[in-house]
C-alpha cells in the first residue's frame, strides 16, 4: 500500500543532516522557512489553483463528451506545486519545462486559458495550433519550453536550458518538473551528473504524487526518499509538503538563492497527491477510494488556502466572488475550444522544417 | 640472431605515419618497454615500445621521415634468439574503442576497398571559374567549417566525448579549445543520452549547439533526444518552437571494430520527419554542408565516415564555402547507366565507373548529399538519360536509401526504365571481425561494377 502523503502540518522537512556524515563538510541550502505571503498574494494563489482545478475538471467533461481526445493527464490535486513555484518565477526571464501533464504549469504561468483548451480539442486556435495536443504545449513568449511526452525527457533537455541561461550569463534559471516515475529514468541522473559538474542554473523538481501511472513509489524506487537521488551527484535535496502552496513558495525561494547564489542545482521533491487517475483512461484500481478520500479531506491545496485567507480575515464571499469570475472563464474557454475551428488542411504539412531546401 | 622492427598499425585505419623522433640510437641497449620511438599518426602522436631485449642495429628510417608504410622495417635489433617479434605499440592516447593492433603483416580488410582515392571529375556549377583550390583532409575540413561559424555566431558551441583537452577522438575538433576556449567547446562525460538532451535543450533555449558522437553507433543511446525531441519539436509546437542542433560524428564501417561499433545509420535518420540529414563524400562538401547544417535553423543529422577522415580533396578557396542542402551533385556525367550514391560509396562508385568506362559503359554518378530532403529530381533527371540505375550504399539493403530510390523510381520514373533498378549493399548481416569475413560483407567496387553491366545486360 501506498504510505500517506506527508501531513499539512509537516512542515518542508530539511535534510541538511540526515543522508550520512560524508559530506557533512560542505555548505547545504538553509531550511526553507513557509512563504509570508501578503493577503494579495495568497488570493492571487488562491486564485490560480482554484483556475487550474477548474479548468482541469472541464477538461475532464470535455474527455467525456469525445471533445478532447487522446491521452489527457489532469493535474487535480497538485495544483499547490505549480503555483507556489512558479509565482516565485520571473516569466520571460526563467524558464519552465515539465513533462504531459502540463496545463497546471501553462495557466499558472499565466497562459491563456482559451489557448491551452483550444489545443486540448485540437483546434486551429490551440497554442499548438491544434498540432500538439495535451502533453505538447509551448509558449517560447512565457519561456514554456513544454510540454514533453517521453518520461523522464524534459529533466536532459531542462539541463540543456540552464546551459543556455548560463552560457548567455542572462542570469535566468531553469525550473524541470518530473514526476516520481520519472525519477528512475537514467537520464535523469546523466542531467544531474552534467548539471552539477557545470554549476548549471536549474532546479530540479520531483513532483512526487506517489504514482507512477499505476504503481507506487515504494514498489518502483529502491530508495523511496526521493530528495536522496541527487546526494550521489552532490545535488541537496530537500523534501517540501507539496499540498501546501506557502511550503512550495518557501523552499522555492531557498533553492532560488541557492541557485543563483551560482551553488549550482538544487532538487526539490515535492510530496503531492493527484485526485484522477494517470491520464482519463485509468480506473485508478491500484488504490483505495478511501486514500483518495482521505488526501482530498485532510491535505486539499486549495482548502488548505482557504484556511490561511480566512485566519487573514478574507470572506467566504469574496471567495465566492473569485470561484464564480474563474467559473466564467472556464466555461468561456471550453466554448472558445468547441467553437474554433479545427486546422485547415494545409496545416498538415507546415512546420515540418522551419527552412526550404 | 637480428630482429625487424617494423612500423606498427596504430590504429584499425592506420596505413602510414611519421616518425617524429627517435628516443634510442645505435647501439644502444634496451630492454623490454623501453620507449624506442614516438611515431605521429593523423590521429595522435605514440610511443612505440620495445618488446625485446637486445642491442639496436640499425636506424633504417630516420626521425622526421613522413610517410612510413605500415609494416616496413624501421631499424633493426640484434637480440637473443627470438623470431621477428613485432615491436608492441603502446597507445598514448588511444582513443576509446580502438585496440592498437599488432601487425606484422597487415590483413586485408573491406574496409581498406572501401575508402577509394576518386575524385569528381566535375566540379560544383557554382564556383566561379578560376577559384583556387587547397588539397584539404576531410578531417581539416569538418574542423573549419565548425572554427569558421564558431568566429561568425557566438551561439554556437561544440559539445561531446573528447572535444576539448583531447582534442577530438578522431582529432576532427583539434585546435578549437585553443581558439575558443573551455565555454564553448565542451569536454562531456561519457553519457550520451544526457548531453544529446542538454545540447536539445539549448538548442530550445536559443543556443546553437554541435554535438558531436564519438560514433554514431553511440547516439543509439540517445536517438530519443534526436527524434522525440529535437526532430518533433517544431511541428508540434505549431512552428514556435525551434530545435536548431547539429548531431556530428563518424557513421558507417569502420576497420575491423566489429558489429557494434560499424553500422550506417543513414537510413535510420532519413525516414523520420522534420530532420535533415547529410552525408558528404568529400572534404569540399564536408566543409560547405557542415556550415550549411550550423546556419541551418532546422535540426541536422551530419553523417561522416572515419575512413575517409584522412583523404585530402581540394577545397575551394573561397571566404564563405556554404553549400545548399538538398542537392545532389553530378560527381561524373556519363549516359548508359546512373550510379547513385553517398558518403564513402561516391569513391566506390567513381572507381566503378572508371572500370566502366574500360569496358565501354559510361556512367553517371551521383552524389546524393543529403539523405533527407533526398534531391530525387536529380536522381530521376539522370534517370531520363541513361534509362539504368544502380544504387551504391553502404550499408544494409532493407529499408535502406537503395530502397527509398528504388521506390520513388518506381514511382515517377517507371517509364525512363529499361532495366530493373539495382541496389549493391552490404550483405545483410552484422558486420563480422574476420578480415575475410568483413571484406565479404562489405561493398567494393567490383560489386557496382557487375550491376551495371547487368543493367546494361551486359
Amino acid at each position: 500500500m501506498a504510505k500517506p502523503t506527508t501531513p499539512r502540518a509537516t512542515r518542508a522537512k530539511p535534510v541538511a543532516k540526515s543522508p550520512a556524515g560524508a559530506d557533512h563538510n560542505r555548505p547545504r541550502p538553509e531550511t526553507p522557512t513557509d512563504y509570508k505571503a501578503s493577503k494579495e498574494e495568497l488570493l492571487e494563489f488562491y486564485r490560480q489553483m482554484v483556475l487550474i482545478r477548474r479548468f482541469e475538471e472541464k477538461a475532464g467533461q470535455l474527455y467525456g463528451l469525445g471533445l478532447i481526445g487522446g491521452f489527457c493527464h489532469l493535474y487535480i490535486g497538485q495544483e499547490a506545486v505549480a503555483v507556489g513555484i512558479q509565482s516565485a518565477l520571473k516569466p520571460g526571464k526563467d524558464s519552465v519545462i515539465t513533462g504531459y501533464r502540463d496545463h497546471g504549469h501553462m495557466l499558472a504561468y499565466g497562459i491563456d486559458p482559451n489557448v491551452i483548451m483550444a489545443e486540448l480539442t485540437g483546434r486551429e486556435a490551440g497554442i499548438s495550433r491544434g498540432k500538439g495536443g495535451s502533453m505538447h504545449m509551448f509558449s517560447v513568449e512565457h519561456k514554456f519550453f513544454g510540454g514533453h511526452g517521453i518520461v523522464g525527457a524534459q529533466v536532459s533537455l531542462g539541463a540543456g536550458l540552464g546551459f543556455a541561461h548560463k552560457y548567455n550569463g542572462d542570469g535566468g534559471v531553469c525550473v524541470a518538473y518530473f514526476g516520481d516515475g520519472a525519477a528512475n529514468q537514467g537520464q535523469v541522473y546523466e542531467s544531474f551528473n552534467m548539471a552539477e559538474l557545470w554549476k548549471l542554473p536549474i532546479i530540479f523538481v520531483i513532483e512526487n504524487n506517489q504514482y507512477a501511472m499505476g504503481t507506487s513509489v515504494n514498489r518502483s524506487s529502491a530508495e523511496d526518499q526521493l530528495y536522496r537521488r541527487g546526494e550521489s551527484f552532490r545535488i541537496p535535496g530537500i523534501q517540501v509538503n507539496g499540498m501546501d502552496v506557502l511550503a512550495v513558495r518557501g523552499a522555492t525561494e531557498e533553492a532560488l538563492k541557492w541557485v543563483q547564489g551560482g551553488n549550482g542545482p538544487i532538487l526539490l521533491e515535492m510530496k503531492t497527491y493527484r485526485y484522477r487517475g494517470h491520464s482519463m483512461s485509468d480506473p485508478a484500481k491500484y488504490r483505495s477510494r478511501e486514500e483518495v478520500q482521505a488526501m482530498r479531506e485532510k491535505s486539499d491545496p486549495i482548502e488548505g488556502a482557504k484556511t490561511y485567507l480566512a485566519a487573514m480575515g478574507v470572506s467566504e464571499d469574496e471567495l465566492k466572488k473569485i470561484d464564480q469570475d474563474i467559473r466564467k472563464t472556464v466555461s468561456d474557454a471550453a466554448d472558445f475550444a468547441e467553437t474554433s475551428p479545427e486546422p485547415d488542411m494545409a496545416e498538415l504539412y507546415t512546420d515540418v522544417l522551419v527552412e526550404q531546401y | 640472431m637480428g630482429i625487424e622492427i617494423k612500423m606498427p598499425a596504430l590504429s584499425p585505419t592506420m596505413e602510414e605515419g611519421t616518425l617524429a623522433k627517435w628516443l634510442v640510437k645505435e647501439g644502444d641497449e634496451v630492454k623490454s618497454g623501453d620507449i624506442l620511438a614516438e611515431i605521429e599518426t593523423d590521429k595522435a602522436t605514440m610511443e612505440f615500445e620495445a618488446v625485446d631485449e637486445g642491442k639496436i642495429g640499425q636506424i633504417m628510417i630516420a626521425a622526421g621521415t613522413e610517410g612510413v608504410k605500415v609494416g616496413t622495417v624501421i631499424a633493426t635489433m640484434a637480440g637473443e634468439g627470438g623470431e621477428a617479434a613485432a615491436p608492441a605499440p603502446k597507445a598514448k592516447e588511444a582513443p576509446k574503442a580502438e585496440a592498437a593492433p599488432e601487425a606484422p603483416k597487415k590483413a586485408e580488410s573491406g574496409t581498406s576497398k572501401l575508402a577509394s582515392e576518386a575524385r569528381a571529375t566535375v566540379a560544383d556549377p557554382d564556383l566561379p571559374a578560376g577559384t583556387e583550390f587547397v588539397k584539404t583532409t576531410v578531417r581539416e575540413a569538418l574542423r573549419d567549417a565548425m572554427a569558421e561559424e564558431m568566429r561568425k555566431d557566438e551561439r554556437v558551441f561544440v559539445m561531446g566525448e573528447e572535444v576539448a583537452e583531447y582534442q577530438g577522438a578522431y582529432k576532427v575538433t583539434q585546435g578549437l579549445l585553443d581558439e575558443f576556449g573551455a565555454k564553448r567547446v565542451i569536454d562531456t562525460p561519457i553519457t550520451e543520452y544526457g548531453f544529446a538532451g542538454i545540447g536539445a535543450g539549448a538548442a530550445m533555449g536559443g543556443l546553437r549547439p554541435v554535438i558531436e558522437f564519438m560514433t554514431f553507433n553511440f547516439a543509439m543511446q540517445a536517438i530519443d533526444h534526436i527524434i522525440n525531441s529535437a526532430a518533433k519539436t517544431n511541428y508540434m509546437s505549431g512552428g514556435q518552437m525551434r530545435c536548431p542542433i547539429v548531431f556530428r560524428g563518424p557513421n558507417g564501417a569502420a576497420s575491423r571494430v566489429g558489429a557494434q561499433h560499424s553500422q550506417n545509420y543513414g537510413p535510420w535518420y532519413a525516414a523520420v520527419p522534420g530532420l535533415i540529414v547529410i552525408a558528404p563524400y568529400d572534404a569540399a562538401d564536408a566543409k560547405g554542408l557542415l556550415k550549411a547544417a550550423i546556419r541551418s535553423n532546422d535540426p541536422v543529422v551530419f553523417l561522416e565516415n572515419e575512413l575517409v577522415y584522412g583523404r585530402s580533396f581540394d577545397v575551394p578557396k573561397v571566404d564563405d564555402y556554404v553549400l545548399p542542402i538538398g542537392k545532389a551533385r553530378i560527381m561524373r556525367a556519363g549516359k548508359d547507366v546512373t550510379l547513385v550514391s553517398y558518403s564513402i560509396g561516391v569513391g566506390l562508385a567513381l572507381d566503378a565507373a572508371e572500370t566502366l568506362a574500360g569496358e565501354g559503359i559510361d556512367a553517371e554518378v551521383i552524389d546524393l548529399r543529403t539523405l533527407r530532403p533526398l534531391d530525387t529530381a536529380t536522381v530521376l533527371e539522370s534517370l531520363k538519360k541513361t534509362n539504368r540505375l544502380v544504387v551504391v550504399e553502404e550499408g544494409w539493403p532493407t529499408c535502406s536509401i537503395a530502397s527509398e530510390i528504388a521506390a520513388v523510381v518506381m514511382e515517377k520514373g517507371f517509364d525512363d526504365l529499361d532495366a530493373p533498378v539495382l541496389r549493391v549493399t552490404n550483405e545483410d548481416v552484422p558486420l563480422p571481425y574476420a578480415a575475410n569475413l568483413e571484406k565479404a560483407a562489405l561493398i567494393d567496387a567490383a560489386r557496382v561494377v557487375a550491376a551495371a553491366k547487368k543493367v546494361c545486360y551486359r
